[in-house]
C-alpha cells in the first residue's frame, strides 16, 4: 500500500474567513497524502475543519476565504488555479459526495438527467449516450428498474436511493479521487450500510483513491485504510486504522474512541466516557494546545505551546500530544472519568470546575 | 393540489359576498347621490326626482335595495348607475380590457428587468452594480407613484418639444380620431401606451427586483448548487440552469399575484394620464356615490384575484415537479 | 453548592471567548449589526434630521405655513428657498408643515397596523382550528376592501382630520401585518420551548407575550418600519386624490397635488415637497433593509 504513488497531496493548508467577529481560522495547517486506491478517513467534531479542508481540495470554498499552503493533485498544484481549470478537474478526476442527499439534488430536473449532465460536462457524447451512461450508473448503484426511475425526480427517491443517485453521479466519470462529506450522516442508521457499500462500489469500479469525512469513529473502523484526525482546524493524529484504534497516542482520540458505544468485542457493559467541555472557538484560539482546556492529562506545557504532529513509534503514526509517549497501552477509561461517574466527583477531577476564587 | 386550489377558492366567495355588503354600506352612508341633481338651478321637480329615485331603488331600504343588487348579479344584471347613459356592465367590460393592456405589458416589463436585475445584483452580491441596483430599486419602491407619473408626463412634453413632433402621448389611451389604417391605430395605441406603462413597469420593478435577488440568493447559496459546481458544470451553466430555473418558481407566483393587485392599482397611472380605465371608473363612481358602480368595481377585482390565484397555483405546479406529483 | 444544575461541567477557560459571543444579548447583536449597515445608519440621520427640521424647524422658520406673504409665485431665492405659491404661501414652510402632517401619519399608522396586526397575527396562528379560519377571513375581507372607497367614504364624512385619515389607513393596513405575524407564529408554536412551556402549565396569554409576540419581533419591526414608508405613500396618494388630508391643513400629497397643474409654470412648487416624500420614504426602506440584515442575518453569512 505504501508503495503506490500519491494521487493527491495536502501540505500545511491553511483556511480562513473574514467574518463580522474577527477572523475565523478553520483550517490552520492540514497536510496529508492519499495514494491511489486507498481510503483515508478524516474523523472530527463538526467544526474541526475536515469539511473546509475538502472544500478547499475542490476549489468550492467562497472567494471571502484566504487559502494558504499547497493541494498538489498528481504533482499539480490547485491552490490557486483560476476557476475554469479547476472545473475541468472538478466532477472529472475529482468528486464529491454532499452530507445531505435531500438537498443535494436541484428538485425541478430527473436524476437522469442530473447525472447525465455530469457525462457530458467532462466527455464530447450525444445527449442520449449520456443518458445511457446514466442508467448504466444507477444500475451499478443498484437502483433497482434504473432506466424508469432515471425520469424521475428527486423527492420521488428515499434518502438512501439518492444518495446513492449522487454517488452514480459523483463516479461518473471514472474519477481518480472521491471526497464523500459525511456521507452517511443525514441518513437513517438502517440504510449507512447500504450507502457505505455503495461508496465502496463506486471506488472499486473506479479505482479511486477516496477521502471519508465523518465525525463517527465507527464508520472508519470499516471502511477506512488510514485515519486521519482533527481538532480545532489541526490533524492531532494520523495512522494506519489499527494504530489509531488500538495504540492512540493523542487524548482527544481517546476521549473519541471512549465515546464510541462498543457491542462487538466483549467490552458490552462498559461506561463510556465522555469528553468535557466543547470545541474552542476558532475565532480567538489561546496559545498551547486548543485540546488542553478539556484535557484530563494537561500539564503546564499544554497551556503554551502547541505541540505538531511528531512520528511515534509505529511506522507511520503521528500524533500531536506532549505527552503522546505516555499514552501507550491507555484506554480511554484510563484517562477519562465513565459518564456513571458521581458529578461531585467529576467536578473534583476537573480543576478548572474546582476551584472557586 | 388542485383540489385544495379549489376549496381555497370556494372559501373566498363567501369573503367576497361580505366584502361587496361592507362596501355597499359604505357608499350608501356616503351621502345622497342625486345631491347633484337636487342641487341643479332651476330645481328639478319633485317628480323627476322622484323617478330618479325610484330608478335607483332609492325608495327601498338599503337592506332591501342590497338584495336587488344580490339577485340582479346572479342573473347578470349589474343594476342602475347614477350616471344615467352608462350601462355598468357593458362600461366596466370596456374599463377592463383598457386596464388590462396597460397592465399586461407594464408587468412583462416589469418582469423582465427585475429578473434581469435581481439575477446580476445576486450573482455578484456586494460588488458596485449591486449597490447601484440595489439604490434604484429602493428608489422606485419609494417613488409617490402620482409623482414620478407626473415626472414622466412632463419629460413626455419636453421630449415632444424638443422633437418637435408627438412622438409619445401624455393624455388618454387613444386619440378621438386617428387617419390611417391598421398600422397608423397600432402606432398610435403604442404611442399612448409608452408612459403610463413605464410608469407602472417601474414601481413594480422596485419590489421584483428585491425579491428575484432575495430568491436567487437563497438557491445560489443552496445544497445542489453547489453540487452542480461540483460535477464541473461552467459557471454560466450553474447559474441559468440551476440557479435561475428554480429561484423563477416563486417569483412566478409572485408576479401572478400582484398582476392582479395592479388591476386595481392602476388608479393613480390611470388618473395622472387620463385613461378611462377601472382606475378611473372608481375614483368617478365614488364621487357621485354610485354604489352599484363601485360593487360592480369590486367584483371585477375580486373576480381578477381568484383566476390570478389560481393562475399562480397552476403555475407553481407547472414549474415545480414537487408540486405537481402531489 | 444547593443548585444540582451546576453538575454540568464548566464551560472550560479556553471556550470563554466562544461563550461571550454567545452570551452576549440578542439585543446587542441586532444593534451591532445594524451599525455595520451603512446605507440603513446614513438613512437612520437622514431621516431623524429631516424630522427634527420638519418638528423643530417649522416653528423657527420666519414664515408660517399659513402665512401669507406679498411674494406671489416666486422662484426659490434666500428669502424663501423654495420659493412661493400664487397665494403667497412660502412653500419651504409649507412643506415643513406637510412633512410634519405626513410623518404623523405615518407613525400613527405603523403604530396601530403594528399593534392590532400582532396581536391578531399571534392569536390567530397560536389558537389555530376555527379560531385561526374565522380571524384569517376577516383578515382577507379587510384586504379586498378598496382603499379608495372606504377613504372616500370615511374623509368625507369627517372633514380630513390628519389623524382620521391615519385611522382610516390603518384600518385597513393591519391586515398585511397579521399575515406576517401569523405566519412566524404558526412556525414558533412548533418548537421545543414552547412545547416546554406548555407541559409546565403556561396559560396560553402567557405563551403568547411571553414567547411567541417576543420571538417574532424581529420580522414584526422589519414589517412595521417597511409599512411606515407605504403609509407615507398611501396617504400622499390619497390627499393628491383629493381624499386625505384636506385644506386648510396640509400634507406632503396634498401640496404635490395642488402643483400638479402648476409644474410647467411653476415646478418648485412640485418637486420639493415630492423630493422630500422620496427621502423620507427611502430612508426607511433603507432602515428597513439594515433591520432585516441585523434580525436574520443569515444571507450575509459566509459558508464554511
Amino acid at each position: 500500500m505504501s508503495e503506490r504513488e500519491a494521487v493527491l497531496q495536502v501540505e500545511n493548508l491553511t483556511v480562513s474567513f473574514p467574518t463580522e467577529d474577527g477572523l475565523v481560522r478553520a483550517v490552520r495547517g492540514v497536510s496529508y497524502e492519499l495514494r491511489r486506491g486507498e481510503v483515508l478517513g478524516i474523523v472530527g467534531e463538526s467544526g474541526s475543519g475536515k469539511s473546509v479542508t475538502s472544500m478547499a481540495v475542490m476549489g468550492l470554498l467562497p472567494a471571502s476565504a484566504r487559502i494558504g499552503g499547497s493541494v498538489r493533485f498528481h504533482g499539480q498544484e490547485l491552490i490557486g488555479v483560476p476557476d475554469k481549470r479547476m472545473r475541468t478537474l472538478r466532477g472529472g478526476r475529482i468528486a464529491m459526495v454532499f452530507q445531505d442527499p435531500m438537498t443535494s439534488l436541484n428538485p425541478v430536473y430527473t436524476v437522469g438527467d442530473q447525472i447525465a449532465e455530469a457525462v457530458r460536462a467532462h466527455n464530447d457524447v450525444s445527449a442520449a449516450q449520456a443518458r445511457e451512461r446514466a442508467v448504466e450508473l444507477l444500475a451499478l448503484m443498484q437502483i433497482p428498474r434504473p432506466r424508469e426511475r432515471a425520469r424521475d425526480y428527486p423527492h420521488q427517491f428515499s434518502g438512501g436511493m439518492r444518495q446513492r443517485v449522487v454517488i452514480a453521479t459523483a463516479m461518473a466519470n471514472s474519477p481518480d479521487v472521491i471526497i464523500a462529506d459525511e456521507p452517511t450522516t443525514a441518513l437513517d442508521v438502517t440504510v449507512q450500510a447500504q450507502v457505505l457499500r455503495a461508496l465502496e462500489t463506486a471506488r472499486a469500479a473506479t479505482d479511486a483513491a477516496m477521502v471519508l469525512i465523518t465525525h463517527d469513529l465507527g464508520v472508519v473502523a470499516g471502511a477506512a485504510d488510514r485515519v486521519l484526525v482533527m481538532y480545532a482546524g489541526r490533524p492531532v493524529e494520523l495512522g494506519g486504522v489499527d494504530d489509531i484504534y488500538y495504540t492512540p497516542r493523542m487524548p482527544y482520540t481517546l476521549g473519541l474512541l471512549g465515546s464510541l458505544p462498543r457491542l462487538d468485542d466483549g467490552r458490552r457493559g462498559e461506561r463510556l466516557t465522555p469528553i468535557a467541555g466543547s470545541p474552542p472557538s476558532l475565532l480567538d484560539l489561546p496559545p498551547g494546545c486548543p485540546f488542553a482546556p478539556r484535557c484530563p492529562m494537561r500539564q503546564e506545557v499544554c497551556e503554551t505551546a502547541e505541540p505538531e504532529p511528531v512520528a511515534t513509534s509505529e511506522p507511520g503514526h503521528l500524533a500531536a500530544c506532549h505527552f503522546s509517549a505516555d499514552l501507550d497501552g491507555k484506554r480511554p477509561e484510563d484517562v477519562f472519568v465513565t459518564s456513571s461517574g458521581d458529578p461531585a466527583d467529576h467536578a473534583a477531577d476537573d480543576p478548572a470546575a474546582g476551584g472557586a476564587p | 393540489m388542485l383540489t385544495y386550489t379549489l376549496r381555497r377558492l370556494l372559501v373566498s366567495i363567501p369573503v367576497i359576498v361580505a366584502s361587496t355588503f361592507v362596501v355597499f354600506l359604505l357608499v350608501t352612508m356616503a351621502g345622497d347621490p342625486l345631491a347633484g341633481l337636487k342641487g341643479r338651478n332651476p330645481p328639478p321637480s319633485p317628480q323627476v326626482i322622484a323617478v330618479e329615485e325610484q330608478r335607483l331603488h332609492l325608495d327601498e331600504p338599503p337592506l332591501q335595495r342590497y338584495w336587488t343588487w344580490i339577485t340582479g348579479v346572479a342573473r347578470g344584471d349589474f343594476g342602475p348607475s347614477v350616471r344615467t347613459n352608462v350601462d355598468i356592465g357593458h362600461e366596466v367590460a370596456a374599463r377592463f380590457g383598457v386596464t388590462l393592456r396597460l397592465v399586461a405589458v407594464a408587468v412583462l416589463l416589469a418582469l423582465v428587468l427585475a429578473v434581469v436585475v435581481g439575477v446580476i445584483s445576486a450573482v455578484k452580491q456586494y460588488s458596485g452594480i449591486d449597490y447601484g441596483f440595489t439604490f434604484a430599486a429602493f428608489l422606485f419602491l419609494s417613488m409617490p407613484s402620482f409623482w414620478f407619473a407626473v415626472l414622466l408626463k412632463q419629460g413626455g412634453i419636453s421630449l415632444n418639444n424638443l422633437l418637435g413632433d408627438q412622438v409619445v402621448y401624455t393624455i388618454g389611451d387613444r386619440s378621438v380620431i386617428v387617419e390611417g389604417g391598421a398600422w397608423a391605430q397600432l402606432a398610435d395605441t403604442a404611442g399612448h401606451m409608452v408612459l403610463p406603462t413605464i410608469s407602472l413597469a417601474l414601481l413594480s420593478f422596485g419590489a421584483w427586483s428585491r425579491f428575484q435577488r432575495a430568491s436567487m440568493l437563497d438557491v445560489l447559496n443552496s445544497d445542489y448548487v453547489l453540487f452542480a459546481r461540483a460535477k464541473g458544470l461552467s459557471r454560466r451553466r450553474v447559474i441559468v440552469r440551476h440557479a435561475l430555473r428554480t429561484a423563477l418558481i416563486p417569483m412566478t407566483t409572485v408576479t401572478a399575484l400582484d398582476f392582479a393587485t395592479l388591476i386595481s392599482g392602476a388608479v393613480i397611472t390611470e388618473t395622472v394620464f387620463q385613461w378611462r380605465g377601472l382606475g378611473e371608473f372608481l375614483v368617478t363612481s365614488v364621487n357621485q356615490r354610485d354604489a352599484y358602480a363601485v360593487l360592480a368595481w369590486l367584483l371585477v377585482i375580486a373576480v381578477a384575484v381568484i383566476v390570478f390565484n389560481l393562475i399562480a397555483d397552476l403555475l407553481y405546479a407547472l414549474l415545480d415537479p414537487r408540486i405537481r406529483h402531489e | 453548592m444547593s443548585e444540582h444544575t451546576e453538575a454540568a461541567p464548566r464551560p472550560p477557560s479556553s471556550a470563554q471567548p466562544a461563550a461571550a459571543v454567545r452570551r452576549r444579548s440578542q439585543g446587542e447583536l441586532v444593534l451591532r449589526r445594524f451599525l455595520r449597515h451603512k446605507a440603513a445608519v446614513t438613512s437612520l440621520v437622514l431621516f431623524v434630521a429631516v424630522v427634527l427640521l420638519a418638528f423643530a424647524g417649522g416653528a423657527l422658520w420666519r414664515y408660517d405655513y399659513a402665512d401669507i406673504t406679498s411674494a406671489v409665485s416666486q422662484p426659490p431665492s434666500l428669502e424663501h428657498p423654495f420659493g412661493t405659491d400664487n397665494l403667497g404661501h412660502d412653500t419651504f414652510a409649507q412643506v415643513l408643515r406637510g412633512t410634519q402632517r405626513s410623518v404623523e401619519i405615518a407613525l400613527l399608522i405603523a403604530f396601530l397596523a403594528g399593534l392590532v396586526g400582532t396581536l391578531w397575527g399571534a392569536f390567530s396562528g397560536y389558537y389555530r382550528g376555527i379560531t385561526d379560519s374565522v380571524m384569517m377571513r376577516i383578515a382577507d375581507l379587510v384586504l379586498t376592501l378598496p382603499l379608495l372607497a372606504v377613504a372616500a367614504v370615511l374623509t368625507r364624512a369627517t372633514n380630513g382630520s390628519w389623524w382620521f385619515v391615519a385611522l382610516v389607513i390603518a384600518a385597513l393596513q393591519w391586515a398585511y401585518v397579521s399575515r406576517v405575524v401569523r405566519g412566524v407564529v404558526l412556525s414558533l408554536r412548533e418548537k421545543e420551548y414552547i412545547e416546554a412551556s406548555r407541559a409546565l402549565g403556561a396559560t396560553d396569554r402567557w405563551i403568547i407575550f411571553r414567547h411567541l409576540i417576543p420571538n417574532a419581533l424581529g420580522p414584526i419591526i422589519v414589517n412595521v418600519t417597511i409599512l411606515v414608508a407605504a403609509a407615507i405613500l398611501v396617504e400622499t396618494a390619497l390627499s393628491f386624490l383629493g381624499l386625505g388630508v384636506q385644506p386648510p391643513d396640509t400634507s406632503l400629497g396634498l401640496l404635490v397635488s395642488e402643483a400638479d397643474t402648476a409644474v410647467s409654470t411653476r415646478p418648485w412648487l412640485f418637486y420639493f415637497p415630492g423630493a422630500f416624500i422620496v427621502v423620507i420614504a427611502l430612508s426607511i426602506n433603507f432602515i428597513g433593509d439594515g433591520l432585516r440584515d441585523a434580525f436574520d442575518p443569515t444571507q450575509r453569512k459566509a459558508r464554511s
